[in-house]
């Protein structure tokens, strides 16, 4: 029984596999907390790489940057992931109809260009039509490629959810949008939370298109640390890594315990 | 995370009764704000950009609006450094866009030889270790890839923790030549796009049917022969699925060649972000660039989703 | 759902319409400026300061070209490019009482040809561009640009070029003693086939980076500018800066007022308040360059001012400024770089 399932080697291969991914991400933070301003010494552990990030001369900018990339993540998963919901709704439920296809190839065209692509094509529309380049040019193009990413959790929850209870409630007499808000969208929850999460993530971590469709001024957390990057790999900047380090490992943990909270709730 | 491939539509249980929750007669608004956003703000500009890379390029940056080829021109034929040469054909940027496949290919393969006993080792654990190994899988990839990147560059520099470690136990006297190569971004690139190999692998190998190696085995197949035989025609699609999700990104990647190839050797997300935003200020170039990348990610996919209707056809 | 999608539009639009007045917007070189003069500046006049950087005069040109001028009110192109951007109609003018510092403009720079007067732009800091070399790699003859373009087995594969067309091209013309704006045939061959030929011993292309990779050791020789390269120094990279004997490029760096400046008032302020002596010392303190403003010495470290990056032994070649070619011959250099960066 054992036998067909294990091949020599793969255990070790899966174990390289994870230090491969956490070896840089743990030196990093290791070194975020390295007394010494060389990045190549040992100077005893310190927090005061975490001090200077909010009390340091850049401190004014990488505040700022943080800011604006919290708020436009903010933005940007609530309006992705009420646009998603509602497509998942009529591609789920809405049964067959024209376009359905083609819809879909749609809601998956964020996915299917690469991203420089998307960057240029947005620039290139953003100066056509006259628009700016600034905060509102960064939270458009950040909705439009979150939308595949809140949309395929909820979607994916949605189809599992049998049309039963909904079905029960109209009965009832509910209306139809009674019973969505009443019935549909409490048991989609877990799914929704999931792709905000998911489409939080996306755009506090998005950095090819946002440098593209930024404008005068404008920094999100990702671009802020490209630009000090080219000058040198600095302390502050561990630090910076680190806490952004720490916020995505909240998230996912949060988006998987979610999952699992959902698959609990399974019906 | 740009190049998934489609999955297929959801296959939900609507389809079959369809409209007794009486939303098929409001699926046009509820899909409108879809259509809205990502057909104005995505669809629409990948258009506009493909009229933009048959404009005229102005003298030192900026568009003129006068059609012409020249952009095409400039990338597939050469007329000599002071253009008065008889025109050939101009090997450059098609050896770039060779030389990006080409690193995309080998890091779709490395993402593979390492993926999939990763991806098969974590569906034959018990259901409980599963989880975690899948948690530790893809916390890296929601990691920043700037950070990401970023990090590996200072693992990897002469002076960095990598070679100083090596150094101090005696294994190398000099410091190994890693930043600023093509191993270097080949490292990065693999680094990157691993969790998206592992992740359609597993779901694969997660559904595979035992039963299937286990009859094999009672008639005294080898287990290679098993895996080449019977496993890996099952698993194909999730490979597949793996290919597509680790080639089609690392095909545009920007960051990996730029922190880590010294910006010197260009790949396609590098050549297209100089146009746009270094020196050459040629717009209409760079549009075009990213019309020929789109064309040979489309092509790639066409070509996953014939294979994958043959399949499934048979 | 409709409720939540207006608030985040109302909110998205609050953002966006926060580029109200007391707000500055600024072009700038990346690592020019410290940001206690900068936050000094917002404290003297209460204006915001945002401050977008570029790695070379053609991309910031690029960029202004491309739709960004109206969002930028002042700018910090070199000489030679200030003659090229006020061709091209893109400054604005002002006069010596809107700036009321403006007297304090060293006489050597004030009558500039790029802009007679000082019309339309300040002085800045000027420096040089050449190269430095890391003397714990080599401790060879540094005086030629050889180093670079045809460099030693020692730093082979250890070079760091600038990402700038105008400085590299200007260097290789140079080096093979070939004057600027050449239209000559074989000349131009000569060039280009020179750094096509140096090209496989160079590391890496980069500006911002110029000084982090002689300072992190991922390049033991590099062209950069004489104030970064004395930044390198201070960081502890052991770099010595050459003034070849070849020539090396002279430049002036200045403010300029773009047009269509969304704060035209405030970017006046900001050019006077960089014209006091204090603050323009402040700068050159910073960015180790020469200041373009006269009065400063008081205010000056003295490592700055003694710095042998800023005080060339006598007898070197003296440097030469940037020529802006005409637009025919210019098209020429940019295939040659075009080439090179491919």
């Amino acid at each position: 029984m054992k036998g067909v399932r294990h091949y020599p080697g793969f255990l070790a291969l899966a174990v390289g596999c994870l230090v491969i991914l956490y070896a840089p991400l743990a030196v990093v933070a290791a070194y975020s907390f390295n007394d010494s301003a060389s990045i190549t010494q040992w100077g005893g552990f310190s927090w005061r790489w975490y001090v200077d990030v909010f009390t340091g001369p850049e401190a004014e900018r990488f505040g700022a940057a943080a800011w604006n990339s919290l708020t436009i993540a903010v933005l940007a998963a609530t309006a992705s992931t009420a646009i998603a919901v509602a497509a998942a709704v009529a591609m789920v439920r809405g049964g067959q109809f024209r376009g359905r296809t083609a819809t879909y190839a749609l809601i998956n065209l964020p996915l299917m260009v690469p991203e420089i692509v998307t960057a240029v094509a947005a620039l290139i529309f953003f100066t056509m039509v006259g628009i700016t380049t600034g905060y509102l040019t960064i939270l458009i193009a950040h909705i439009t490629f979150c939308i595949p990413f809140a949309f395929l959790p909820i979607a994916a929850r949605l189809s599992g959810i049998e049309e039963v209870y909904e079905q029960a409630a109209r009965d009832l007499y509910a209306t139809r949008a009674q019973a969505f808000w009443l019935i549909l969208l409490p048991l989609m929850m877990p799914g929704v939370i999931s792709g905000y999460l998911l489409a939080f993530i996306i755009s506090l971590d998005d950095f090819i298109i946002t440098n593209f469709v930024k404008g005068a001024g404008m920094e999100t957390l990702p671009t802020a640390i490209f630009g000090s990057v080219k000058q040198g790999i600095k302390p502050n900047i561990m630090a910076i890594s680190t806490m952004m380090l720490a916020v995505s490992v909240l998230f996912v943990t949060l988006s998987y315990i979610a999952n699992r909270i959902g698959q609990k709730t399974r019906t | 995370m740009a190049g998934a491939a489609p999955q297929g539509p959801p296959q939900g249980s609507g389809q079959a009764s369809g409209g007794s929750t009486g939303y098929r007669q409001i699926v046009g608004p509820l899909l409108l704000p879809t259509w809205a956003v990502i057909g104005v703000f995505l669809l629409l500009p990948v258009l506009l950009m493909g009229v933009y890379s048959f404009l005229t390029k102005e003298f030192r940056g900026g568009v003129i609006w006068d059609f012409t080829l020249a952009a095409y021109d400039q990338f597939f034929v050469t007329r000599g450094l002071f253009g008065d040469e008889p025109p050939q054909i101009e090997w450059t940027y098609i050896a770039i866009f060779w030389r990006s496949i080409w690193q995309a290919g080998v890091c779709t393969l490395i993402c593979l030889i390492v993926g999939f006993p990763t991806a098969w080792f974590i569906a034959t654990r018990p259901p409980a270790q599963r989880s975690v190994w899948l948690f530790l899988i893809t916390v890296p990839y929601w990691v920043n890839l700037l950070i990401r990147t970023v990090s590996l560059k200072f693992l990897l520099r002469d002076n960095g923790p990598l070679n100083e470690g090596l150094m101090a136990i005696g294994l190398i006297s000099d410091p190994l030549p890693l930043v600023n190569t093509n191993l270097a971004v080949q490292l990065g690139l693999f680094y990157s796009y691993l969790p998206f190999m592992v992740l359609p692998i597993y779901a694969a190998v997660e559904r595979y049917n035992f039963a299937l190696s286990e009859a094999a085995a009672d008639l005294y197949a080898t287990r290679w022969t098993i895996l080449r035989e019977i496993v890996l025609p099952v698993v194909k699609p999730g490979i597949v699925a793996g290919c597509i999700l680790v080639f089609v990104p690392s095909l545009g990647a920007f960051l990996a060649p730029d922190l880590l190839g010294g910006a010197k050797t260009f790949m396609i997300g590098s050549l297209i972000d100089e146009q746009f935003k270094g020196s050459q200020g040629n717009w209409p170039f760079g549009a075009a660039v990213s019309m020929i990348l789109m064309a040979l990610v489309l092509l790639v996919l066409l070509v996953q989703a014939r294979a994958a209707g043959k399949a499934g056809a048979r | 759902m409709t409720k939540l999608m207006t608030t985040a539009a109302a909110l998205a639009l609050m953002a966006g319409a926060a580029q109200a007045e007391g707000k500055l917007s600024v072009y700038h070189w990346f690592e020019y400026i410290p940001q206690e003069l900068v936050d000094k500046f917002e404290a003297e006049t209460g204006i915001d300061v945002t401050i977008d950087t570029y790695d070379s005069n053609e991309a910031m040109l690029a960029a202004l070209k491309a739709g960004k001028l109206g969002q930028y009110d002042v700018a910090v192109p070199a000489d030679f490019m200030v003659g090229i951007m006020a061709a091209d109609g893109m400054l604005d003018t002002f006069t010596p009482e809107e700036v009321p510092n403006h007297a304090n403009i060293a006489a050597q720079w004030m009558d500039v040809p790029f802009d007679a007067g000082r019309k339309s732009s300040i002085p800045y800091q000027w420096g040089s561009t050449s190269f430095s070399v890391n003397r714990d790699v080599y401790a060879g003859d540094i005086s030629s640009l050889g180093i670079i373009f045809n460099p030693p087995d020692e730093l082979k594969g250890k070079i760091n070029v600038l990402d700038s067309q105008n400085e590299v091209l200007i260097l290789g013309s140079l080096y093979l003693g070939i004057p600027q704006c050449s239209t000559d045939r074989a000349q131009l061959t000569a060039l280009n086939d020179m750094l096509q030929a140096a090209k496989p011993h160079w590391a890496s292309f980069g500006s911002d980076t110029s000084k982090d990779v002689l300072v992190s050791g991922d390049a033991a020789a590099g062209m950069i500018y004489n104030g970064f390269s004395a930044k390198a120094r201070a960081e502890g990279a052991n770099v010595e800066y050459v003034y070849p004997k070849e020539g090396h490029v002279l430049w002036m760096d200045n403010v300029v007022l773009l047009k269509d400046a969304p704060n035209r008032d405030n970017a006046l302020k900001f050019m006077n308040f960089l014209l006091v002596p204090e603050n323009a010392a402040a700068v050159t303190n910073y960015a180790a360059y020469t200041s373009g403003v006269t009065g400063v010495e008081p205010f000056l470290d003295e490592a700055i001012k003694n710095s042998p990056e800023n005080n060339p032994p006598a007898g070197i070649t003296p440097g030469a400024f940037a020529q802006a070619c005409d637009a025919e011959t210019q098209k020429l250099y940019d295939a040659i770089w075009t080439n090179l960066k491919k």
